[in-house]
């Protein structure tokens, strides 16, 4: 099982370097819903005795991860008929280096920390910072709200792949509420994003600097 | 029973405000569960319950000390909403009066949580549950405010998950059972795996400190408290800002017991006085008094911040302190609400003379901004006066002395501001005295003035009781062994 889910989390790292090198927002987009689906298999292989809950939980993140939200984004970007990001803020080498970079950190990290004997053969912690910090790099690094969204996702499913860790202790209620928060987040974050194509006109976050000192 | 109910009451009213169809009539609501929820919180601050050492929700002593004082603001914000709400009948106010309703139970629900994971649920559906609140206005300038607050919000948010779920590892890697209550993680003490903790309390304090609004995480709320309505913006700095400053103190009781105290101790000193100084050097240039009150909000976290590294007695002068902040912070924002509808202008350049054409809110304004200033006889000279003693009296003299330092521009940065707008003669756009904009009525008046007085009452005669549950939730956090 253990060697499975290695290789599902070392697809979600590539999906990280196909996301930062991208231009297309189209396949930003693509790279993160794959990569939701690709997290929301792994609670299957890594609970140990089946339980409905967590397939209820799993299922979920499948559906909500691979395809409501990212249905929202692929609309509002019809909505504002942008295909690429143009120019952002850190360019795709430097954000394609930075990522290799935190995947190769990430490993060596998750080796230099104490972990439990059942998770040492597994790369769900260093899986997990890699995410993390290419979401970060896409966060700051992209000014286009629906590339920054993506980089918020792909933030959140790095801190997923690390929840993981804990899925045989954590009460389920918790694991549900921290789930649809999270979904909610991200409703919301996309209205605002519709609300910022339709005040503004454009999905570009340079845009909004109105508000400084 | 009683400390569940003032979860649900709020819920409920928010589900009903939802439905309601009448447009006057649904910001009574507010007022409504207002009154409920502080009975509530006051009854059982008389009558502490007894709660079971692993219960997930209840009303401990640390939410016993905190939670009244959101009760009591909150309060005063409804009763101010209701004339607020009706000068703004041209918005439909049925997602403002539900999310605030939501706000207020998620924070008694965040400041009754005893575990790990339910206190993040509650504190970032805070988080969430305001953003269309922040957004009332729907002016360019507030979709702005909102979307910062949702991106810095967003990443504080997944910086404490993240934390919280280091937290949960370290206890699992000690050789814990994954119980992720308070309780237990303390009972578990220095079985905790070290590392783990030292990285959980580096992100929790990055995650919640966003939340707080410590510098640097602090970017949003100059945006979001200068164009969300003033009484979002009270709620905001008096209400969500305590519930994240619980949360810190509740993690670091679990960060003590594992040994790391004084490490724990060490950052919260510094990021608490960098607060400070940022907070005071932006308040010697901002022009606008909506971000102003940001930015005294930020300092006053600092301040939470520097007491609370400063062990049992900082806390007490810390719990104190939320007291005292989220009084005086309240009666500042709502009466810079009333003087900002009046000028319909917020920076000192447009603004002049206001004592002229709304003079309760302009007198209002002066003495809250004195008393937020640390002037006795309100409640935060006497706070701020114990923490400084608490860091002189404990060694830390550079600190107590930049702590000083901070609060003497802080003064300058505020005076200069206040008194700018207050003083003069008015600008030809301010609303005429007679006008519906500018008309100083008992709804908007009062609640500010209730306000101020409550921050006296604090400084003049601190309750017994109140005393007490400081001092309850201080042997909470730091059992003697």
């Amino acid at each position: 099982m253990i060697e499975l889910s290695n290789l599902l989390i070392g697809l979600a790292m590539g999906l990280n370097l196909m996301a930062l090198s991208s231009s297309r927002l189209p396949s930003v987009i693509r790279a993160a819903a794959v990569q939701g689906m690709v997290l929301g298999v792994l609670p299957l292989l890594l609970e140990h005795q089946f339980n409905w809950l967590i397939g209820l939980v799993s299922v979920g993140t499948i559906v909500i991860k691979g395809v409501v939200i990212p249905g929202l984004l692929r609309r509002a970007l019809r909505a504002a008929s942008i295909d690429r990001e143009e120019d952002p803020l850190l360019g795709y080498v430097p954000s394609l280096l930075l990522g290799a970079a935190a995947a190769i950190g990430s490993v060596v990290l998750a080796d230099a920390l104490p972990l439990r004997p059942e998770d040492a053969g597994s790369l769900l912690v260093a899986g997990s910072f890699a995410t993390l910090f290419s979401g970060f790099v896409l966060l700051i690094g992209r000014s286009k709200a629906i590339a920054q969204v993506c980089g918020y996702l792909i933030l959140e499913n790095g801190i997923y792949l690390f929840g993981l860790l804990l899925i045989n202790t954590t009460p389920l209620v918790v694991e549900g509420g921290i789930l649809l928060d999270l979904t909610v987040a991200v409703f919301i974050i996309g209205i605002i994003v519709d609300r910022i194509q339709r005040a503004f006109d454009t999905l570009d976050t340079r845009k909004l600097t109105t508000l400084k000192e | 029973m009683t400390s569940l109910a003032l979860i649900i009451v709020p819920f409920v009213l928010a589900l009903v405000a939802l439905l309601w169809r009448d447009e006057r009539s649904r910001p009574w609501l507010l007022p409504m569960a207002g009154v409920i929820h502080t009975a509530l919180s006051l009854t059982l601050l008389f009558h502490p319950p007894a709660i079971a050492p692993n219960a997930w929700l209840g009303f401990d002593p640390l939410a016993r000390a905190v939670l009244p004082a959101v009760s009591v603001l909150f309060l005063c914000c409804s009763a101010y909403s209701v004339a607020y709400l009706r000068l703004r009948s041209e918005r439909p106010n049925r997602v403002f009066v539900a999310g605030m309703l939501a706000i207020l139970g998620l924070l008694s629900a965040g400041h009754q949580a005893r575990h790990l994971g339910v206190l993040w649920i509650a504190t970032e559906a805070v988080t969430l549950a305001a953003v269309p609140s922040i957004h009332f206005n729907r002016t360019a300038r507030a979709l702005e405010a909102t979307w910062k607050y949702l991106l810095v919000g967003g990443t504080g948010i997944a910086l404490s998950l993240l934390g919280s779920f280091c937290l949960g590892y370290a206890s699992l890697h000690g050789g814990g059972a994954g119980d992720l209550t308070f309780a237990g993680l303390t009972a578990q003490g220095t079985g905790l795996s070290r590392p783990w903790v030292v990285i959980a309390w580096v992100l929790l304090l990055a995650g919640f400190g966003t939340k707080m609004g410590l510098a640097p995480m602090h970017t949003w709320k100059p945006d979001a408290y200068g164009e969300a309505p003033g009484i979002v913006g009270a709620m905001l700095a008096g209400g969500v800002t305590t519930v994240a400053f619980t949360a810190i103190l509740r993690v670091r009781a679990v960060v003590d017991a594992a040994g790391a105290g004084a490490m724990a101790g060490r950052t919260l000193l510094a990021i608490g006085l960098f607060s400070m100084v940022v907070a005071a050097l932006f308040l010697l240039g901002t022009r606008d008094f909506k971000r102003m009150l940001a930015y005294s909000s930020v300092e006053h976290m600092g301040i939470l911040a520097v007491g609370a590294a400063l062990g049992g007695p900082g806390v007490w002068a810390a719990l104190f302190h939320v007291w005292n902040n989220s009084l005086t912070k309240g009666a500042l924002f709502l009466s810079a609400g009333n003087i900002r509808r009046a000028a319909d202008a917020r920076t000192c350049d447009d603004v002049a003379g206001m004592s002229l054409r709304t003079p309760v809110s302009a007198a209002v304004f002066v003495i809250g901004m004195l008393a937020v200033t640390a002037c006795p006889p309100f409640g935060p000279f006497f706070s701020e006066l114990r923490i400084v003693r608490t860091a002189f009296e404990s060694g830390h003299t550079a600190a107590g002395a930049g702590f000083l330092g901070c609060l003497l521009f802080a003064f300058f940065g505020l005076t200069r501001l206040v008194f700018a707008i207050v003083d003069g003669r008015p600008r030809a756009a301010a609303a005429k005295p007679d006008s519906d904009k500018a008309r100083e009525t008992p709804g908007i008046i009062l609640p500010p003035l209730a306000l101020l007085a409550c921050s006296l009452l604090l400084g003049l005669a601190t309750p017994v009781v109140l005393q007490e549950a400081w001092t309850d939730a201080v042997k909470l956090l730091f059992p003697t062994p």
